[in-house]
């Protein structure tokens, strides 16, 4: 059942952003930022809690869960240490994406020979 | 001709995408990453023994290796052409914009072209991530206490 709810979540959200490709000018770049920021949004309006203990996984791995990560950092962040945990917190859970994407895209672009 | 005739005649011989067909595409691809996510996030749950959370985070990095291997083999590319947005909005369209910046500025040399050039793409969804995350997280902590 889970995994339908992920299916349809994610299904649905890639339906939108292809939807808004199609018919607008904007640029893939747009879109996931547009979605990153909304997936934001969505944390300060307390819904995407929800939307993670609906679908799960379908949730977490849509770029909406970066935003909504940044977001979660800041927020606990500052509840833990005031003002300066908004800045040294706000990474707290999305710094696995980001350090995961870093070295290994590193170590496989030294490896790996560009195509012509 | 004028520029009227010129944008008719530009417009009539504009390849004219199917737009229903795309977007159901994105929707199955989509669908279907959230999906192997969330079976993945199972699977490690009940093997290891560890905490809900973790076992996202380490399905997140599963997927974006996966992304950055297959853009190194080559065949993601022709992947992401045809599923546009069902690979573009997981996180493997973040994944994949990092690897494939690196690897077309890799013959530039390590420092200007691989390191000068790795968030070329995906530098705006941490830009613009970090930018709003902070300061709905302010307005957050202004409303919520």
């Amino acid at each position: 059942m889970k995994i339908l709810c992920a299916f349809l979540f994610a299904g649905t959200l890639c339906f939108l952003a292809q939807v808004v490709l199609d018919n607008t000018k904007l640029t893939p770049g747009h879109v996931t930022s547009l979605f990153t920021i909304l997936g934001a949004f969505f944390g300060f309006i307390g819904l995407y809690d929800t939307f993670i203990s609906f679908a799960g996984g379908g949730a977490t791995i849509i770029i909406s869960n970066f935003g909504y990560s940044l977001y979660k950092g800041a927020f606990l962040g500052f509840q833990e240490q005031g003002l300066i945990g908004l800045f040294s917190n706000i990474l707290k859970y999305s710094s696995c994406a980001i350090a995961g994407v870093v070295l290994f895209a590193f170590v496989l672009t030294l490896i790996f020979k560009p195509k012509d | 001709m004028n520029k009227d005739e010129y944008n008719k005649l530009v417009k009539r011989l504009t390849p004219k995408e199917n737009k229903t067909k795309n977007a159901i595409i994105a929707f199955l691809t989509g669908g279907f990453i959230g999906a192997f996510a969330e079976i993945l996030s199972m699977v490690i749950m009940s093997c290891f023994a560890i905490s809900k959370v973790e076992a996202y985070q380490w399905t997140c990095l599963i997927v974006i290796f996966m992304a950055c291997l297959f853009t190194c083999f080559n065949f993601f590319d022709n992947l992401v052409t045809k599923a546009k947005a069902g690979l573009i909005l997981p996180t493997t369209g973040f994944a994949h914009s990092v690897m494939s910046s690196a690897l077309d500025y890799k013959r530039d040399g390590l420092i200007t072209g691989v390191g000068a050039n790795f968030f070329k793409l995906a530098g705006s969804v941490i830009l613009y991530g970090i930018v709003s995350g902070f300061f709905f997280a302010l307005l957050g902590v202004m409303i919520y206490g």
